[in-house]
């Protein structure tokens, strides 16, 4: 059986959520690969190089220096080979509208940072699990919208 | 003259595998009868060229055969879903049915091999068809529901949160607004 696993990058600014999530995902039953930047200059940089491997899933922070999650969203959807890339943003924000306009602008997912290790251990799991579903099914990833 | 020979076939089966295993260059630990462990990640092609060399001596693998069953079951989950007639069946006699094998079985088998349960499945499934009816048919909720064997409206729209995390109108209002969105990115 060849390992099955899903491609995860992530990118934040903050070193101790980098930590966090990067610990949480190997704590998964889906076997993760993972890949971290430190700002949206670092991963717009790596998907636009000819060699990167393009993730299934992407995590990226509202709040980063140089290029924000916003900013790296809209450069991400304008392109058709990462039309496949499941994103999700995660925030501190729960304004209403703020939410529902980054989904307007293409994101699949909305993570309202959790406070404590073990939610946002259990909320990763169940995205990359739902996430899986849509990987391993051919699901529409048109209609794939989750918050959490 | 004849001889007769006596074999046993768990150490056949085993040096057989182990041959082929180092043959192809692959780091393993054998674990039992029919059980192997890879220890590292194999390239597709190599590992496809193994799997075919074994098939000389009868042996398969069963894990895609367990890919198999759970693809019939996921196919079968939909054929449910979208069919009129069949909505109003029960998943798991309809399942253990069509697949021969007892509901039990079919239930453990998916979980280990898809990290969700038949029943989450279920109902990711009838999500999805509810979004696909909500922005490509005419239909009312009131009347997704009922295509969908929702005893009320009301608990569609309580299970529709529950799996997205937002109301059917706010998912139909997103999709419409990117909508309109692309459009007037392709105007520009």
């Amino acid at each position: 059986m060849t390992e099955e696993y899903i491609h995860i990058i992530l990118a934040d600014d903050d070193e101790d959520d980098r930590l966090l999530f990067t610990d949480a995902f190997k704590e998964l039953r889906i076997n993760t690969k993972v890949n971290t930047f430190n700002d949206g200059v670092e991963l717009m940089d790596y998907l636009n190089s000819p060699n990167a491997i393009l993730p299934n899933i992407l995590f990226l922070d509202l709040n980063m220096p140089k290029k924000n999650g916003i900013e790296c969203l809209h450069e991400i959807k304008k392109i058709e080979k990462f039309s496949d890339i499941a994103i999700a943003i995660f925030s501190t924000s729960s304004s209403e509208e703020h939410i529902q306009e980054t989904f307007v602008q293409g994101a699949n997912i909305y993570i309202k940072k959790p406070s404590d290790y073990l939610t946002l251990k259990k909320v990763l799991a169940e995205v990359i699990t739902i996430n899986w579903q849509y990987h391993t099914s051919g699901l529409n990833k048109e209609n794939f919208l989750l918050r959490i | 003259m004849k001889i007769f020979f006596k074999f046993d076939f768990n150490s056949v089966c085993r040096k057989v595998l182990e041959k082929k295993l180092i043959e192809y260059n692959i780091k393993h630990n054998i674990i039992g009868f029919g059980e192997v462990e890879i220890l590292e990640k194999i390239d597709t092609i190599n590992f496809l060229e193994f799997t075919e060399s074994l098939k000389e001596f009868g042996i398969d693998i069963i894990e895609n055969q367990k890919s198999v069953l759970v693809q019939k079951i996921k196919d079968s989950i939909i054929e449910i879903i979208h069919s009129p007639e069949l909505i109003n069946v029960k998943f798991s006699i309809y399942l253990s049915e069509k697949l021969s094998h007892s509901y039990g079985y079919l239930s453990s088998l998916f979980s280990d091999v898809t990290y969700t349960s038949i029943e989450n499945y279920i109902i990711l499934q009838k999500i999805e068809y509810a979004k696909q009816l909500i922005v490509s048919s005419d239909l009312s909720l009131t009347e997704i529901a009922f295509q969908l064997n929702y005893s009320s409206v009301a608990y569609l729209s309580t299970q529709f949160k529950n799996v997205t995390g937002i109301t059917p109108s706010a998912f139909q209002e997103i999709i419409t607004r990117r909508r309109e969105l692309a459009n007037k990115n392709k105007a520009t």
